[in-house]
């Protein structure tokens, strides 16, 4: 089943609003997606009938809302093929997710002397919680390097993975180059020496098919606001045998068993890390938008969006911009950073703005790759399912006219 | 109507000192040296100041960042060299105020400057217009 990108469209209310009365042009769903009309309006049925705390009362309406929320978690593992339920911990997005691992498995099993890996191409939100655990416990961080076509430096595996690396924390899929890193192989290759791999997915979850198993990720994180949910929601997917042994992360309410003055026993999981209220409505959105995701198929999904990244990299190259990233549409998604020379990406995203094009200009918080690089910033493009060729055109239109001002 | 709008940004004078910066390099030997950015986008601006006394004798920038952000450093080294601290400083603050929707005060003073007030109407890009002079108000601060 093909995807028609003018069709989905349709699906999204924003797309009625004109911005500076031309066609509202969005190449931003790396940073955020836009949210189907499907997601909106789940979110204001559960509000308007079915809103009560979950896990708590024994009346019919908290009935509703507890299997409102639980069924978005089993949509949740049904996405990225988890096996149960039980290994889908709701967090506020991939950020929380992250987190989480760091300060309740890594701070129990990271010590003085181990190892943990990032890459050169990691988020700020996969890389800074490293650097917080390794300077706390006296580990060590590794950086797996990058290439200059932006993708790892897999040759140099042996040399970063080794007997003292207790964790690998790697992104599917870059928000800043495109790549779609080869994690099953970096999976295979931790295991082999007794680690783990945590894999952010914040990515990729939105744009092709994840499979947990297909990976073999440990841990898997990603939000639901860059995937047509609101935002405020987010998953942690662990396996079960880790989050059975894992301490807790937040306390509060929920999470617990039986507390006693002095010390408390822990709920089962997934809700030994759900502490307090959660974002309810948010999950229940989440799941709404894994649905949408469904009916368009994420194959379908994926092919288009290859078309289309294929399309703007042969645009982008006939105005003559540097592309970051691998030129190769099977490596990569449709994430596309890029310099035109003489126009920082700041004027660009101005100029192209007056256009009604969305773009995003700066280090896309990515400040290592950005060294790694060498440039201060660039502009990104992000392409989604209800981005057209003539997005793209008017990308490109755009783009001659900024050259023409710093001429 | 586009261009018209854009125009009020992008100024020729604030063109001209994008493409041909005034007093870029670095000063050896210098007073101060102040290293800033703008962690958000990645302006990055080096200042360098020598006095004589009170007198702010010699500035040089150099930096990467968009036209906005270089513009306006190249134009503040321009304008406030040769002048005595507290002058600089309160043609620092005068700037400031008028990206803030203020009235700046004496527009003859400020020159060509008041062509960076067309930034007032793009918000996100004031941190870039005054990342040069928050830099300044810093480094008059260590005058020796």
């Amino acid at each position: 089943m093909s995807l028609d990108p003018e069709v989905v469209r349709k699906d999204f209310p924003i797309f009625e609003t004109r911005m500076r009365g031309k066609r509202l042009v969005y190449l931003d769903s790396a940073n955020t997606s836009q949210k189907p009309r499907q997601v909106i309006e789940r979110i204001v049925e559960f509000y308007e009938h079915e809103n009560a705390n979950i896990h708590r009362a024994v009346y019919e309406l908290a009935e509703r809302s507890t299997a409102a929320y639980e069924g978005a978690r089993a949509k949740c593992a049904h996405f990225i093929a988890a096996p149960s339920p039980r290994s889908i911990v709701f967090t506020r997005g991939t950020t929380e997710s992250i987190n989480l691992v760091r300060y309740s498995w890594a701070r129990a099993n990271v010590r003085e002397g181990d190892e943990v890996l990032v890459t050169e191409m990691e988020h700020h939100s996969n890389l800074v919680p490293w650097q917080l655990l390794t300077q706390e416990s006296g580990a060590t961080l590794r950086h797996l390097p990058v290439n200059d076509d932006g993708m790892l430096r897999m040759d140099l595996l042996g040399d970063y993975i080794t007997d003292k690396t207790k964790l690998v924390c790697v992104g599917l899929m870059s928000n800043v180059l495109g790549t779609i890193n080869p994690v099953r192989q970096l999976a295979d290759a931790i295991h082999a020496m007794g680690g783990l791999i945590l894999v952010d997915a914040a990515q990729a979850a939105p744009h092709m098919p994840v499979d947990v198993s297909e990976l073999d990720a440990d841990f898997l994180a990603f939000s639901s606001h860059k995937m047509c949910g609101p935002t405020g929601a987010g998953v942690l997917y662990g396996r079960e045998r880790l989050l059975e042994e894992m301490p807790p992360f937040h306390g509060g309410g929920e999470m617990i068993r039986e507390v006693f003055a002095d010390h408390s026993t822990w709920n089962e999981i997934p809700h030994k890390f759900e502490a307090g209220t959660m974002n309810i409505a948010q999950a229940v959105g989440l799941g709404a938008a894994v649905d949408y995701l469904h009916s368009l198929g994420m194959d379908s999904v994926r092919a288009h969006e290859m078309e289309l990244t294929a399309y703007a990299l042969e645009r982008l190259n006939a105005v003559g911009a540097e592309v970051h990233g691998p030129s190769d549409v099977d490596q990569r998604g449709g994430a596309i950073s890029f310099n035109v020379a003489d126009v920082h990406p700041h004027d660009l995203a101005t100029i192209v703005d007056q256009e009604g094009v969305c773009i995003r200009a700066g280090h896309h918080c990515a400040q290592p790759l950005m060294r790694r690089l060498g440039v201060p910033a660039t502009a990104r493009a992000s392409l989604y399912i209800y981005n057209t060729r003539e997005d793209v055109d008017v990308l490109m239109g755009a783009l001659e006219q900024a050259k023409g001002w710093f001429a | 109507m586009v261009r018209m709008s854009l125009d009020e940004l992008y100024k020729e004078v604030i063109l001209d000192h994008y493409r041909t910066p005034r007093n870029r390099g670095r000063l050896d030997p210098h007073d101060v040296k102040l290293e800033r950015n703008n962690p958000l986008c990645g302006d990055e601006l080096e200042l360098y100041l020598n006095f004589d006394g009170e007198d702010l004798v010699g500035i040089a920038f150099e930096g990467k960042g968009c036209s906005i952000s270089m513009a306006s450093a190249s134009m503040m080294t321009e304008k406030v060299k040769g002048l005595d601290v507290k002058q600089a400083r309160t043609m620092a603050e005068s700037i400031k105020r008028m990206m803030a929707g203020e009235e700046p005060g004496d527009i003859n003073e400020l020159g060509d400057l008041v062509s960076l007030k067309g930034v007032v109407k793009y918000p996100v890009r004031i941190k870039c217009a005054l990342l040069g002079w928050n830099t300044l108000l810093e480094g008059l601060d260590e005058v020796p």
